[in-house]
């Protein structure tokens, strides 16, 4: 497991996300409401759509494409189209940077 | 060659058959699609929810639903019933398929049991398991006239024109919907249906198809026992006399456009049309914004079509113009499988995305 600096702290808005790309898989960061930063991998669990297009509405990310949604604090699938969990990464802030750990 | 001439033998539509390996082994599948360019802040803002605009929408179509049907009743017997069911069938055999779609994509409301509350009732008119059809609607929204992967492809090649003009009075196809609830209530999904619902949903089909069938089968006996028609205008009926508006729409969303592309500007058109059917249809006729950014509310579509019409074809004038097109598209179709209506993009556009197409027209010439 390794720490892999990711993106900037101003560089997400507020109850935002982006996507992040390493090591040939895609991952997404988010940036919660009370300032916490938080990742999961970057594709819905439903049909592979990219999460980074979606809409983050509290602690929630709303896929793009098919409504399915999670909470991204946990991983948890809520609604339909979605039923298998979002795997979550550990983040960490350092400095002004944000870094994901992944192995 | 009449209407009724096939010169070439279909294509495999199925789900489980010889276009599904194919799309996967080109890659078809699992492309990324063309989306215009829309700056995150402004997506963001056109993708907020929103629960005012679909509750006064749904209390003025429940409203004049109960309105409409009281007086259909009231007048029941005599010619001056006609317009009360004219508009009752429109209402509930047209506008709940827009009410079904918007409800089923979580953006007509804020709030998601009250999407969850008009999606059933909504099911239940149209005559759709809402169980496979809100997995089914997602697999159309991922593989969006993919052959062999999209469940909902209305115009399948060689096209039947003559069935598709049937569906203005419903028929046949009240037929297929009853059958389909009546095998998913007592035999079970079949095996194209098993490849997009998981197995962890499907009891739920078998539910909703039951509930279904045993409503159809108490308003069928209610009319037996009150020997009148009446029960049957109110529950069902308006499915074949008041679906014309819901196919009138509904057949150009893709009908004479491209098969296997990865972007929605060749595969679904944008209609400008009459502010009533507008709102029947609940904005849909922004049909190529709606697939390209599927969670953008029906309020938000018409200010979505303004942030990217620059990279749009230009939409068809009317829902005439687009019979027109789709109509002469479909002709053709009939000789070649390849045909397609494209149409020229602006030149602020990005060029499109048809590379799979191009496959297919080389495939078709070996």
């Amino acid at each position: 497991m390794a720490w892999i600096d990711a993106c900037g702290v101003d560089d997400i808005d507020a109850e935002d996300l982006i996507r992040f790309d390493h090591g040939g898989a895609t991952y997404a960061i988010y940036h919660a409401p009370d300032g916490t930063f938080h990742a999961t991998d970057g594709l819905c669990t439903h049909e592979q759509v990219h999460l980074c297009n979606g809409l983050v509405d509290g602690d929630t990310i709303e896929c793009p494409k098919h409504n399915g949604r999670f909470n991204y604090r946990t991983g948890a699938a809520l609604r339909a189209p979605v039923c298998i969990d979002l795997k979550r990464h550990p983040v960490r802030v350092v400095g002004d940077r944000v870094e994901i750990e992944l192995g | 060659m009449s209407i009724f001439t096939r010169i070439y033998a279909p294509r495999d539509y199925s789900l489980t058959g010889a276009s599904r390996a194919h799309a996967e082994e080109i890659g078809l599948a699992s492309a990324e699609w063309y989306h215009s360019d829309v700056p995150r802040k402004e997506m963001k803002a056109l993708m907020q929810r929103s629960d005012g605009p679909a509750i006064r929408d749904t209390v003025i179509w429940l409203g004049l639903l109960v309105l409409t049907g009281i007086g259909g009743c009231y007048f029941w017997g005599t010619w001056a019933c006609v317009p009360f069911f004219f508009v009752y069938g429109l209402l509930y055999g047209s506008a709940c398929d827009s009410r079904w779609h918007e409800a089923g994509h979580g953006t007509a409301f804020k709030t998601p049991w009250m999407n969850d509350v008009v999606y059933q009732i909504a099911s239940f008119m149209v005559m759709r398991n809402p169980t496979t059809w809100r997995w089914s609607h997602a697999r159309h929204h991922t593989n969006t006239i993919i052959v062999g992967l999209d469940p909902e492809i209305g115009f399948m090649r060689p096209p039947r024109i003559v069935m598709a003009a049937l569906n203005f009075i419903g028929i046949p196809f009240i037929f297929y919907d009853l059958r389909t609830l009546a095998r998913h209530a007592f035999v079970g999904l079949n095996e194209g249906e098993k490849t997009y619902i998981p197995e962890s949903e499907r009891y739920k089909a078998v539910f909703w198809a039951r509930l279904h069938i045993a409503i159809y089968v108490a308003t069928i006996l209610l009319a037996i026992g009150l020997h009148s028609w009446l029960p049957l205008m109110l529950i069902g009926g308006p499915r074949i006399y008041g679906c014309w508006h819901m196919y009138m729409t509904g057949l150009i969303q893709h009908g004479g456009l491209a098969e296997d592309v990865v972007d929605h500007r060749l595969n679904s058109r944008t209609v400008y049309m009459n502010p009533v059917s507008r709102w029947l249809y609940w904005n849909m006729n922004y049909h190529v914004e709606h697939h390209m950014f599927p969670m953008v509310p029906y309020h938000a579509l018409p200010r979505l079509h303004e942030a990217i019409k620059h990279d749009l074809p230009a939409p068809n004038p009317s829902i005439y113009a687009a019979y027109v097109e789709m109509t002469r598209a479909l002709l053709r179709q009939r000789k070649d499988p390849t045909h397609y209506a494209r149409k020229a993009l602006p030149a602020t556009a990005r060029p499109y995305r048809d590379e799979f197409h191009e496959i297919e027209v080389a495939r078709e010439g070996v």
